[in-house]
């Protein structure tokens, strides 16, 4: 009983899993800030394909990253029953549109595998690892290379 | 926070007042050193400036900024008795010392030590000024243990010995009794040091009905005997400085103001009663009276608030005024007519929103003096390390401005001020040569022009050298060898990254911060940067910059189906375009004749990609916007939907920097919209504009 304490304790991570295109993917509930359906973006100018555009979350202008064409799955045609979840890394908010979002789980980190050498450079740059559970497989997003970087210049 | 540390920080708030008011009577006194007449008020500001930061820093155990601020105001003291002459040189040495001040206040601040900071040879050469000048009345270099709240004066070095009766007048004021003073514990405390009467002046109450309760009514006349000096008395009354209206006299003046017959014999009396030397002690008292003197004009009652809440504020008013854009959207939703009590009601709530708005940004904004002070002071130590001559004059440094606009424009302009004076003034030889006088002039200026804050430095140096220029862009690849460019195209080509003409990397410029990056901030800033140059006669730099980051007047537009927003300040006229008048140039090079002036356009719809091919201009509406190129543009959108005030929300926060785009702004019905950035738009227009893409977007 103790030992499963202590477990719960410091070797549980608590995953958010969702859906994009067919395949599972999820991400630390700690960078996710809330859930949301899908609303209309405004349309960024000279933004690289995968990034939707720009919605307003009370007040602040929140990037909507289309998770599937980010991940090189094709682009999504996002509608209603589209999800996006806001995400903060580093201070920087960024909504993930997925298809849907199925679970909160929690997983012992010793469960997270490397990503097999099987998975293509592209596609696997942006997973830190993959975790097998029953048939399913999950793969966990690197949000840091997923998300767009700010790019800054400051006078030196 | 503990209280100790908010007493610290109020310490080193008074501080940069202080600070401010150091620089600005040395500055005063730098201009009328030549002048036969001194300004002794002004010597006096400067010694209280530093009397005081010695004084606070007493408190907090400060120990260099005390011994610094102790020579410091040895000397300041001298020349205020008029031992020591105010000569070039020294005012030079004691712009110095207030600079290095300001160094040790700030080390002090962020709780360094300031030991390895403090500069030795400064304070020798201060100590110099304080003994070779003044010969022998130099006040002997005590060793005060640098607790000088306190300070150990032997009453038998030149007090009388016997007792002596002074006279002190007392009237308090509103702000005493707020503070939680009282008369009575002043009146007590006098009565430890000697025999002491009291009489209250009532003369001035008023009767019972009229008497309002927070006025002052009352005067204090006390009589003292006692063997102690005017500045144990005046040590009495000093929490109370600056709240009460304050004179003491010794008995002999008091009856020499009354009666003039008797005047001389009290002249003798003081002459006998003058100290040798001052001490620290007396001129406490001296200032006290000079304070009690200006307490009539006693300043605009003030408060301090905390940044932070003010920013919180700001950011509830932008609410307010996105929340009046839904409700407005609501009620041309609902169809109520233009009559109607409702419209009427929202139309004073927009105006009062307005109101709000405007008041906060007031509170927001800030003098540039601070930041023009710090720039003097860059532009002196600029000067010394070239070994050059630079006067450094300001206009203007009233000008208020956002502060955060202020904090970033520190940066930039020191920046451009190495460089004006590292390039632009000439050294001393070539100035004769050029039959300038040796001294350059630096000056810089700040104005508000029409809804902008400008802020010029400009030299009187050698100017842009255009052929030097134009070889180095050439042979840097930042141009093809055969292009032919217009004199101010050959200003702008300062501004491209990994441009510097320095021939030798000195310590001023030219360590790889180029202008490109000035103009990059200044841009950030939602401001414009313009070069003028004239060969022989100076260059001028000029930042055009938004009154404040928060809000912005905007021109609703519609950009092939997207709602965008220009900021009308940069509008000149809007117009819809015959078709006769649009012509076309190659293949896309579309310009409109508006009165006889070709005007290049610019489809915003295609320059943003929202679709291929430039539309039908005939059917849109053109709007013509300044450009620092002095030639206007004609920006073509679909349609204009509204103008009102929108509130500056930031992309970079969560995104980056869209090119062409200054910000955001969340509309009436919650969505965004992007507010344009002309300057920006029409420079990515040109062909090699469209082609880039975001730098911190692409693939990591």
């Amino acid at each position: 009983m103790q030992s499963a304490a202590q477990i719960s304790q410091t070797d549980l991570r608590e995953l958010v899993t969702f859906k994009v295109g067919e395949q599972d993917y999820c991400i630390d509930i700690m960078s996710v800030r809330e859930i949301r359906g899908w609303t209309p973006a405004t349309v960024l100018p000279y933004a690289p394909p995968y990034v939707l555009g720009v919605i307003n979350l009370r007040g602040t202008i929140v990037p909507i990253v289309d998770l599937s064409a980010r991940l090189n799955l094709g682009r999504s045609e996002p509608d209603s029953r589209h999800v996006v979840v806001i995400t903060a890394v580093n201070n920087q908010m960024v909504g993930l549109l997925v298809n849907s979002v199925s679970d909160i789980m929690s997983v012992s980190r010793s469960a997270v595998q490397p990503v097999p050498e099987a998975a293509s450079e592209a596609a696997g740059a942006h997973i830190e690892g993959v975790i097998a559970i029953d048939d399913r497989m999950l793969r966990v997003i690197d949000l840091q290379v997923v998300i767009p970087s700010i790019g800054e210049r400051e006078i030196g | 926070m503990t209280k100790i540390d908010d007493i610290r920080d109020t310490f080193f708030q008074e501080c940069d007042d202080l600070l401010e008011a150091l620089n600005d009577g040395l500055g005063q006194l730098g201009d009328s050193a030549d002048d036969a007449a001194f300004d002794d008020q002004t010597v006096n500001a400067v010694f209280r400036a530093v009397h005081s930061i010695k004084g606070g820093a007493a408190a907090f155990a400060l120990d260099s900024l005390v011994k610094f601020s102790h020579h410091f105001e040895s000397v300041l003291d001298l020349m205020r008795s008029g031992k020591v002459q105010p000569s070039t040189d020294l005012l030079k040495t004691c712009q110095k010392a207030a600079d290095h001040l300001t160094d040790l206040v700030a080390s002090a601040r962020s709780g360094n030590d300031q030991t390895s900071l403090y500069d030795q040879d400064l304070a020798a050469k201060l100590l110099a000024f304080g003994n070779s000048d003044s010969g022998e009345a130099a006040p002997p270099e005590q060793d005060f243990g640098f607790v000088p709240m306190i300070i150990p004066i032997s009453l038998d070095f030149y007090t009388p010995t016997d007792t002596s009766t002074f006279i002190i007048k007392f009237v308090a004021t509103y702000q005493l009794f707020a503070n939680g003073n009282d008369p009575v514990h002043l009146f007590r405390e006098l009565a430890e040091l000697g025999e002491y009467s009291v009489s209250t002046d009532t003369s001035e109450l008023p009767d019972f009905d009229d008497l309002k309760w927070d006025d002052i009514h009352i005067k204090w006349e006390i009589r003292l005997t006692t063997a102690h000096d005017l500045s144990d008395i005046s040590d009495v009354f000093e929490f109370v400085d600056g709240l009460c209206a304050l004179s003491i006299l010794p008995l002999e003046d008091e009856i020499a103001a009354e009666s003039p017959q008797l005047t001389e014999i009290a002249q003798q009396t003081t002459a006998l009663m003058e100290p040798d030397a001052p001490t620290p002690a007396d001129e406490d008292q001296k200032l006290q009276r000079a304070t009690t003197e200006k307490i009539s004009a006693s300043p605009k009652a003030s408060v301090r608030v905390d940044l932070d809440l003010v920013d919180k504020l700001i950011n509830i008013v932008g609410e307010l005024v996105i929340n009046q854009a839904v409700l407005t959207q609501c009620i041309d939703d609902a169809g109520l007519p233009e009559s109607s009590q409702t419209r009427a009601s929202l139309n004073e709530f927009k105006s009062l929103a307005r109101d709000i708005q405007e008041n906060m940004m007031a509170i927001r904004a800030q003098s540039v003096k601070p930041l023009f002070q710090r720039m003097a002071r860059i532009a002196r130590e600029a000067s010394d390390i070239a070994g050059k001559s630079v006067r450094f004059e300001t206009l203007g440094e009233t000008t208020e401005v956002d502060r955060t606009v202020i904090e970033r424009l520190v940066d930039p302009l020191t920046h451009i001020i190495r460089n004006s004076v590292d390039h632009g003034v000439e050294d001393p030889a070539r100035r004769r040569e050029a039959g300038k006088p040796e001294t350059g002039c630096i000056t810089l200026s700040a104005a508000h022009r029409s809804g902008r804050v400008l802020i010029e430095v400009s030299d009187d140096g050698a100017g842009i050298n255009r052929p030097k220029v134009l070889e180095i862009a050439i042979s840097k690849g930042l141009i093809s060898a055969d292009a032919v460019l217009s004199d101010s195209e050959i200003d702008q080509l300062l501004f491209l990254p990994g441009f510097s003409t320095a021939k030798v990397v000195t310590n001023l410029s030219g360590r790889g911060v180029g202008m490109d990056v000035v103009r990059s901030a200044i841009q950030k800033l939602g401001g414009r940067v313009n070069i003028s140059s004239q060969p022989g006669k100076g260059t001028t730099i000029a930042f055009s910059l938004p009154l404040t980051l928060a809000v912005l007047d905007g021109m609703v537009v519609n950009v092939a189906g997207q709602t965008m927003v220009v900021p009308i300040t940069a509008i000149i006229e809007t117009l819809r375009p015959k078709a006769e008048d649009i012509h076309l140039i190659g293949a896309e090079g579309y310009v409109v004749s508006i009165r006889n002036k070709l005007i290049p356009i610019i489809d915003l719809g295609q320059a943003f990609g929202h679709r291929k091919q430039v539309g039908r201009l005939s059917e849109m509406v053109l709007l013509l916007v300044e450009s620092d190129r002095k030639q206007p543009w004609a920006l073509a959108v679909d349609g204009i939907y509204d103008q009102r005030q929108v509130v500056i929300k930031s992309l970079e926060n969560n995104y980056g920097h869209v090119p062409g785009v200054a910000a955001a702004t969340i509309l009436g019905d919650g969505k965004i919209a992007l507010i344009i950035d002309p300057e920006e738009a029409t420079e990515r227009s040109r062909p090699q504009g469209q082609m880039r893409q975001l730098q911190g977007l692409e693939e990591v």
